[in-house]
């Protein structure tokens, strides 16, 4: 077990935890009894009642309270003596800089989100603090080891940024469930319940064009005297039948597609249009937490997947309660999870959509997890991934890093394995973060606007909070609330120029310097001027690269386990069968186990530049070895060196 | 299982683990009865998991009394004399567990389960056993095969910073998901599900067809009779020191984890009569390895007792639910590797 110098090492070290939930409940209470003394933690969470299944350091008269406090609190209790100091904040406030992060030894993240992980990582690297990364699903999980100047940080294998649909598929050619959930959650409710100035594209129709002021656009305002019933009906109508009646008279869009079927109240609930005051069952509770469309109509099991029919009653049913209860809400009302109308409405609304469009319908139980973005979790998995970097931080503290493993946690063994160390991989030298490469955008300057530029590039793929970006020596923009006013006047007018017209103007060949201050990341990218884009395959009308960037769909079979897969199934699983993968790379079983069996094994590869990069067929072939690396949207299979 | 929903407190509670396994595995996991006996820092890992889980009842059995080495790896009692002095263990974790989930029974038998009749055992869907001897075990084990409706079997075991854990479910039949899809790797699973840019339901499991599946399963006698030089090739090395040291104790009559370094030389010397006996080499058993357990004696390392609890508390899961290939047979994790190993150990006549 422990030798002196672990013990040592572990009494004196001060540790970092982000985060206080499902990992972090059990980090914690792991590194308590391991020894651990001087613990900080930071989460800007409160509890809530479906924490309570994993996060076993909270109770339901904790629900509400601060997760970092009660968790603290609950750890002393079995450890009276240890330092557990607890921040109720978010990870990415000032007060979290690089002089916080320089005091700890290690830093050990449980947290739930890419932003704050990548934010982290930018810290850590700043700071030269060790950082342990985990991340647990169900019963999948892992834990990787990110040590400045020995390994990868956490970007150096680029993570995905959050899917954006594209606006049509929304609008007007859905596919698929989830298609139809972000309609009724971002356009539909968004409309009837939140910010009337919000840009909404819920009208747009491929043959009325964008953005045109529709005249039906009074539809969605209900007049004081209207009855709540009827306004259902009449928005019921308009956005299921009218709104589909228009989309079909555009021929071209249908030409390879599947045709929607418009659906009207009288066709579905021809008794609606009889008064039914009496017959229903009206829900007279007045409090808010109560009102529910499920309850007044007796529908009582979310498991259920309601008929059309019944999604169209909730759907009424839904909203003549949100009408009649929560009118005050009205105009700033997001939606959110734990709301129990707004879910209900957003099933309804998402079904009765998917069913005009040939979609199959689902339960309100599956609707609200791909609405509320719901990561299911259990305990278990919690309880050994803490465990595997509570074991990292040791070997971490003792600066043992030959021994330093990334772990992944299997649901189905391979090669009889549920916990998999893998040797961790040395620095990508293309990493934007932690090697400073530049990176490359294909844009087209003369329509893109600088404010396109700042929010999904800047701020969402390279996930920097308060940037500032600077065209040679001059600043063209600065976030931040502490700017002078004509310094942010003038911001302002830039955010709004095309990239051409900017003083002085960004076009091919340019190289902007972005930055972001508090992560003490500075970034350079090669601008390069592109007509057209591709409004499926590149709905943001820009493409950056540079780094080695993941498919959206990586195609790889996984079997169901070894011991009594039939002959069919054995053959692939001598495919990458659930060996963990990195984005872009396909790394054989044999080639997972060599690697496990000969933990030195040092293969030979050579450096590559960002010339050999973007010409693979010009960089060496090493046969046997890691491959090359392909830095496009088809990226091919990658190079990199184990740890010496 | 149809009849009894869920009620709305468990649904809201379970949410998250509904999304994992079902309803009609919760469902079955609120019917469940487990007995644990012994209760060290695995076994209270294992626990605590459990009761989350939401299990019909739990039940302990532990009569020893707190003392400082049994806190170092506990964390459902506070280290105050004054509260749990007199108390045994067991009441102890019962008291803390009941805590965690009002939902689940919790309670406490008292007695020599060794002495236990048979008919005992038909309360338990799955009996755990934690720091028992080789021969409790066993004798346990037997009891628990010989009655009418299967109780699944578990026994657990941490030393130092490895363990293992032996899991008899007889024969054993379930509803195996043959599931060939098309799934994004590991990690951008990972990263999409917590900012929510993946379809969730395009990761649902595409089911190819489903194909009932029989294990059958050795006995703990049967697994651990087997010749030595008849298990497959590069079996853990932690399976035969803790056969060593199982034989060890039985010969010396210790307790479990009642060892010291100082025992090393008689433990090197059972090392090689078995090794000889079994025609295996020596090297197979690393002094190291030995080492180290005879000098933790019943000393746990936390992080392996939640891994352990974790993997354990996880294959109780799957047997009662009947959801998920089980483990089949015994479960290795050695800090020294890292790596936790399922190793089959079956003879070709129970296999």
């Amino acid at each position: 077990m422990a030798s002196w110098s672990q013990l040592e090492a572990i009494k004196t070290a001060k540790v970092l935890m982000v985060g206080a939930g499902g990992i972090g409940c059990e980090l914690l209470k792991t590194l308590a009894l391991s020894g651990f003394q001087d613990i900080h933690i930071i989460d800007m969470d409160t509890i809530e009642v479906s924490n309570l299944n994993r996060q076993f350091l909270f109770r339901q008269s904790h629900v509400g309270q601060s997760k970092a406090k009660v968790a603290r609190d609950a750890v002393l209790k079995f450890r009276p003596h240890i330092s557990i100091t607890p921040h109720h904040a978010n990870v990415k406030d000032p007060e979290f800089n690089v002089d916080f992060f320089k005091d700890f030894n290690v830093v050990l993240n449980g947290l739930d989100n890419l932003d704050a992980r990548r934010h982290v990582n930018r810290l850590c690297l700043a700071a030269g603090v060790p950082l342990v990364e985990s991340g647990t699903t169900g019963f999948l999980g892992q834990v990787t080891v990110h040590v400045k100047g020995k390994t990868e940080c956490y970007e150096c294998q680029p993570k995905p940024t959050p899917k954006t649909y594209p606006v049509c598929t929304i609008t007007s050619t859905p596919s698929k469930f989830v298609h139809c959930i972000v309609w009724a959650k971002d356009l539909l409710f968004a409309k009837l319940f939140g910010d009337k100035n919000q840009e909404n594209d819920l009208n747009v129709h491929p043959s009325a064009g964008t953005n045109s002021t529709n005249p039906t656009e009074d539809v969605f305002e209900r007049r004081a005297d209207e009855d709540p019933e009827q306004y259902g009906r009449k928005i019921y109508d308009h956005v299921f039948g009218y709104n589909i009646q228009v989309a079909l008279a555009n021929e071209e869009t249908w030409k390879n597609r599947n045709k929607p079927r418009p659906v009207y109240v009288r066709d579905v609930l021809p008794d609606k249009l009889i008064q039914q005051n009496g017959s229903l069952e009206k829900n007279c509770v007045t409090e808010e937490s109560a009102v529910s469309a499920m309850s007044s109509l007796g529908l009582k099991n979310p498991q259920d997947v309601w008929s059309l029919a019944e999604n169209s009653r909730i759907f009424l049913e839904a909203l003549r309660l949100f009408i009649e209860k929560r009118q005050k809400d009205f105009g700033n009302l997001a939606f959110d999870k734990d709301d129990q109308l707004a879910v209900e409405f957003v099933t309804a609304a998402a079904n009765v959509r998917a069913s005009s469009f040939g979609i199959s319908l689902h339960s309100l139980f599956e609707a609200k997890g791909i609405a509320g973005n719901i990561v299911h979790a259990v305990a278990t998995t919690n309880a050994v991934i803490a465990g595997l970097i509570v074991i990292e931080a040791i070997k971490v503290l003792q600066g043992d890093f030959q021994n330093y493993r990334m772990t992944y946690c299997l649901e189905h063994p391979s090669r009889k394995m549920l916990l998999m160390p893998v040797q961790p991989f040395e620095a990508n030298k293309s990493c934007y973060v932690c090697s400073e490469t530049p990176l490359l955008l294909e844009i087209n300057t003369r329509t893109s606007k600088l404010r396109d530029f700042v929010e999904k590039i800047v701020k969402n793929k390279l996930g920097m909070n308060l940037p500032l970006i600077m065209h040679g020596s001059t600043l063209i923009f600065e976030a931040g609330d502490d700017l002078e006013e004509d310094v942010a006047a003038n911001y302002a007018l830039n955010l709004d120029k095309a990239l051409a017209e900017l003083p002085p103007p960004v076009t091919s060949g340019t190289v902007l310097t972005v930055e972001d201050l508090r992560q003490e990341l500075s970034c350079n990218i090669n601008i390069k001027h592109r007509e057209e884009f591709d409004e499926e395959k590149e709905p943001d009308g820009m493409v950056l690269s540079g780094w080695v960037t993941p498919t959206e769909k990586d195609t790889r079979v996984v079997s169901n386990g070894e011991s009594t897969s039939t002959a069919q199934l054995a053959e692939k699983s001598d495919e990458v069968e659930t060996a963990p993968d990195r984005s872009g790379t396909k790394r054989k079983l044999s080639e997972m186990s060599e690697m496990m069996d000969n933990i030195h094994d040092t293969k030979p590869c050579s450096s590559l530049d960002i010339g050999d990069q973007l010409n693979p067929q010009e960089v060496e072939d090493n046969g046997d070895d890691d491959d090359i690396v392909v830095l496009d949207e088809s990226p091919g299979p990658s190079k990199r060196k184990k740890l010496q | 299982m149809d009849g009894e929903e869920l009620t709305e407190e468990e649904t809201a509670l379970y949410d998250r683990q509904i999304r994992v396994w079902g309803v009609d595995a919760q469902k079955r996991l609120s019917k469940a009865h487990i007995l644990v006996r012994g209760l060290n820092g695995t076994a209270v890992e294992f626990c605590k998991n459990m009761v989350l889980a939401g299990i019909g009842s739990l039940t302990l059995m532990d009569d020893r009394s707190v003392t400082e080495d049994v806190l170092q790896s506990n964390f459902l009692i506070p280290p105050d004399e004054a509260y749990y002095s007199g108390r045994s263990l067991d009441e102890l974790c019962c008291e803390s567990l009941k805590d965690f989930n009002p939902m689940v029974r919790v309670s406490v038998e008292k007695g020599d389960l060794s002495q236990f009749d048979g008919e005992f055992f038909d309360k338990f869907d799955a009996v755990v056993l934690s720091c028992c001897s080789l021969k409790t075990k066993k004798a346990i084990n037997e009891k628990c095969r010989r009655r009418p409706r299967r109780v699944a079997f578990y026994a657990i075991e941490c030393r130092d910073s490895c363990g293992e854990i032996f899991v008899d479910l007889q024969k054993y039949t379930y509803i195996q998901v043959m599931s060939s899809y098309v799934a994004p790797c590991l990690d951008y699973i990972l990263d999409c599900y917590k900012h929510g840019c993946l379809d969730t339901s395009d990761a649902s499991k595409k089911s190819d067809g489903t194909a009932e599946c029989q294990l059958n399963y050795p006995s703990l006698e049967e697994a651990i009779s087997i010749a030595w030089r008849d298990l497959p090739r590069k079996v853990s090395k932690v399976y035969f020191a803790m056969r060593v040291i199982e034989r060890f104790e039985l010969s010396e009559g210790r307790n479990p984890g009642e060892t010291s370094i100082s025992d090393l030389p008689l433990i090197l010397k059972m090392r090689k009569e078995l090794c000889d006996a079994q025609s295996l080499g020596e090297s197979y058993i690393p002094t190291s390895l030995l080492e180290r357990i005879l000098a933790a004696g019943g000393k746990e390392h936390p992080p392996v007792c939640a891994i352990l609890g974790g993997v354990l508390g996880q294959e109780v899961i799957k047997a009662i639910s009947g959801k998920g290939d089980p483990l089949k047979n015994f479960f290795y994790f050695d800090t020294a590797d890292g790596k936790g190993i399922i190793e089959d150990m079956s003879n070709s006549s129970t296999s």
